[in-house]
């Protein structure tokens, strides 16, 4: 109960989640698929004149926004918490965080006047190249790619990732070659996943990718993963509000948090990188990650070898298994390389579709039925089923039925999708057969009647395909927003078509080819399902005579 | 009257506050085509409505000796079905007759009012006068000895209409009884064996 409570608690704070930022629980995951797929619409919404187009140039990398002087935009998630930002729970309008008080010492330097600016952990990246801020500072990974790709500032933090474990495992699963035929969760586009993908292959484990910090802990607690793989910054702040799972002291691999800025911003970053170079010799950087407890001998290493002016790698795998990265492969190669993968994604959401859409369609058959059909306490339950499902939204019911029910039903994350997915349309679906029944004329159900049929004949033999006949415009329709929807259920780690396309995409650094191959693939599916409705309803038209 | 298979006994019938049916009693025989006629709204298929079990009453009395077959003033044609799958749904799911059989007595019936061409056509693509010889003969494959009509000349042009009398003698002719509600003085006139004046919820 006390879970199911917290799910919704979350799924609120994606709704208001300016006002209700203090008390929500970091569920980047809920925003972050939410904003990635109805980025345009959030755009839209935000500034109106730049409408839908802008979305194409957002691909492309090509709307500057000329900044205002005076002002330091940085940009971050609070929903990704202490100690990196969050809302002061004394005070929920002012943000604290090791990395406001890096903006403030930056904004300072430049006398500027900080401003912060919130947008999903995983949009990010794709929000600075537009423009809509001047930094992102929110816990960044250093990699490759945003070194290709975008104007990086000096490494700020040094981290180590760190695998977790259950309590009872700690003597026997220590490294990433110990988990063999397990599971190992993390954050998706992380260099932690980049790290799983490389061991899938090499130890035979299995990478699971969530899209917060919190769920792969929770997960591990309750055996849905073996072990987590996180930057011991995430592993220790969780290790205090998740009991019951063991910090590994292996490194896994060395990675730095850095600022990142558009590709023309580059003056800007050398002038941040004066700065931060200034305040790790004169120790603010310090007593800044002393505040928040996170400060060790790993960055007085770090601080002094970029004062001496060594290069710093990216990151470092000690163990030997190095990632490669999609930036010294050509497009073409990396197509190759992750159509596969792609074609994989688009198997389970096309499965996950299709069987979601049968067992809505079956639920929603019978909730009209019993609507049209039930006795009035029965109609009254079935009508409060359909405006709880309608009035939440898809994600909560996701949340509720995987993290939520987890106490009590441990479903596998395919079936939870499924279930939840399915339920979620059989209440729109019902509403679809409800009007449509209702539509069909009463002059053809008195003739079934005083023909001698049945009320149970007259259903299903005149009134129920007629309907049918009703509904399948509508239907089709929703199968195919059902399709896509099916994106959402990446929060429950379930590896389909948009999350891989993302994990495509920030490897890659770019989403041109990834969001043409997802947006081919995606129509693919949908439109032989429209022309397959289309035959269908000219065929009841004219049958084959 | 020993042939007489359809007897209406002092039928009341209200809407709200208005009664439509206030007192009315019939009685048809076998090899009989009765027409009750009257103004709009005077309660003529209200009548027929009540018989065929499509309406409550709140008083009198409804005895059929067998089934009755209604046929609708807009014939109500299942839309999805051709004209021969709507004339074979009731004799196979509510008589448990063999598909075969169902058929065969269709395409009886459809030749014997000339449609049987027809057979295979949605109701959509039938014209009026073929449409209510489908649903003549959809009413009549269950074999009811009573048929009911409601205004069976509103969508026929004159030569349609001798027709269609030609075809309910037929039908008289194979002993059923027939009531039908029409505003149609000169075909009741023509054809109907006996005529009834309605008004105002009363036979008189």
């Amino acid at each position: 109960m006390a879970q199911l409570f917290r799910a919704a608690i979350a799924a609120v704070a994606q709704l208001f989640r300016a006002a209700i930022a203090a008390v929500a629980q970091p569920f980047r995951a809920a925003i972050a698929a939410v904003a990635q797929l109805f980025r345009a619409a959030i755009a839209a919404v935000a500034q109106p004149f730049r409408a839908a187009i802008v979305v194409c140039f957002t691909l492309t990398s090509v709307t500057p926004v000329s900044a205002q002087p005076r002002v330091f935009r940085w940009a971050g998630d609070p929903e990704g918490g202490a100690p990196f930002v969050e809302a002061d729970p004394r005070q929920p309008d002012r943000l604290i965080g090791f990395d406001v008080e890096i903006a403030n010492l930056i904004a300072r330097g430049l006398g500027r006047t900080p401003e912060f600016i919130t947008i999903t952990f995983t949009s990010i990246v794709q929000s600075i190249v537009r423009g809509d801020a001047d930094i992102g500072l929110s816990g960044l990974e250093d990699t490759p790619t945003r070194r290709a790709t975008l104007a990086v500032t000096v490494p700020y933090y040094e981290f180590r990732e760190v695998l977790s474990v259950r309590d009872a495992d700690a003597a026997t699963l220590r490294t990433l070659a110990d988990f063999r035929g397990r599971s190992v969760g993390t954050l998706s586009d992380t260099i932690a996943y980049d790290i799983l993908l490389r061991a899938e292959r090499e130890y035979g484990l299995r990478a699971v990718s969530y899209d917060d910090d919190v769920h792969p802990y929770t997960d591990l607690v309750i055996g849905r993963v073996d072990a987590v793989l996180l930057d011991q910054v995430l592993a220790e702040r969780r290790h205090r509000s998740v009991p019951g799972f063991t910090i590994q002291p292996d490194t896994v691999a060395i990675g730095h948090y850095v600022g990142v800025l558009s590709p023309q911003n580059a003056p800007l970053r050398d002038s941040i990188d004066d700065i931060l170079r200034g305040a790790m010799r004169d120790g603010s950087l310090e007593r800044i990650f002393r505040r928040w407890n996170v400060w060790n001998d790993d960055q007085s290493r770090l601080y002094a070898g970029l004062l001496q002016g060594k290069p710093v790698q990216p990151f470092t795998v000690p163990g030997g298994l190095e990632t490669s990265s999609l930036m010294t492969v050509s497009r073409w190669e990396a197509v190759k390389r992750y159509l596969p993968a792609l074609l994989r994604a688009s198997v389970v959401t096309i499965l996950l579709s299709c069987l979601s859409m049968a067992v809505a369609v079956l639920i929603g058959v019978l909730i009209a039925t019993g609507r049209v059909y039930g006795a009035p306490p029965l109609r009254a339950i079935l009508l409060g089923y359909v405006e709880l499902i309608r009035g939440t939204p898809l994600l909560l019911q996701l949340f509720v039925i995987y993290y939520g029910l987890a106490a009590a039903i441990r479903l596998p994350a395919f079936a939870a999708a499924l279930l939840g997915v399915a339920l979620n349309y059989a209440a729109y679906e019902s509403e679809i057969y409800r009007s449509a029944l209702e539509a069909v004329p009463a002059g053809q159900l008195e003739a079934g009647r005083t023909l001698g049929l049945n009320t149970r004949q007259v259903l299903t033999l005149i009134r129920g395909p007629q309907a049918f006949r009703l509904a399948l415009a509508p239907m089709t329709n929703d199968f195919v927003a059902l399709l896509k929807d099916s994106s959402l259920v990446s929060v429950l780690t379930v590896m389909e078509l948009t999350k891989q396309t993302q994990i495509f995409a920030t490897n890659l650094g770019s989403w041109i080819i990834p969001g043409t191959l997802c947006a081919a693939l995606y129509l693919l599916m949908s439109l032989p399902l429209a022309a397959a409705a289309r035959r269908l309803e000219r065929h009841w038209k004219t049958p084959a005579a | 009257m020993s042939d007489v298979v359809l007897r209406v006994d002092d039928l009341h019938l209200r809407r709200g506050a208005r009664a439509v049916l206030a007192g009315v009693s019939l009685a048809v025989a076998r090899g009989e085509l009765v027409a009750i006629m009257g103004p709009s709204g005077s309660g003529k298929t209200t009548v027929l409505r009540a018989i065929a079990g499509l309406e409550r009453y709140e008083r009198g009395h409804v005895a059929v000796t067998g089934r009755v077959g209604m046929v609708f003033q807009f014939h109500y044609l299942f839309e999805h079905l051709t004209a021969m799958q709507n004339i074979c749904l009731a004799p196979v799911h509510a008589h448990g007759m063999s598909p075969d059989e169902a058929r065969r007595r269709a395409l009886e019936l459809l030749s014997a009012f000339g449609v049987d061409h027809r057979a295979e056509a949605l109701p959509r693509q039938l014209s009026g006068g073929e449409a209510q010889r489908v649903a003549i003969a959809r009413a009549l494959a269950v074999d009811p000895p009573v048929l009911l009509m409601d205004e069976p000349t509103a969508s026929l042009d004159p030569a349609r209409r001798s027709e269609l009398g030609e075809l309910l003698h037929g039908l008289l002719r194979q002993n059923r009884a027939l009531l039908m509600a029409t505003h149609d003085e000169d075909f009741a006139r023509t054809w109907a064996t006996r005529v009834l004046r309605m008004e105002n919820g009363v036979l008189r």
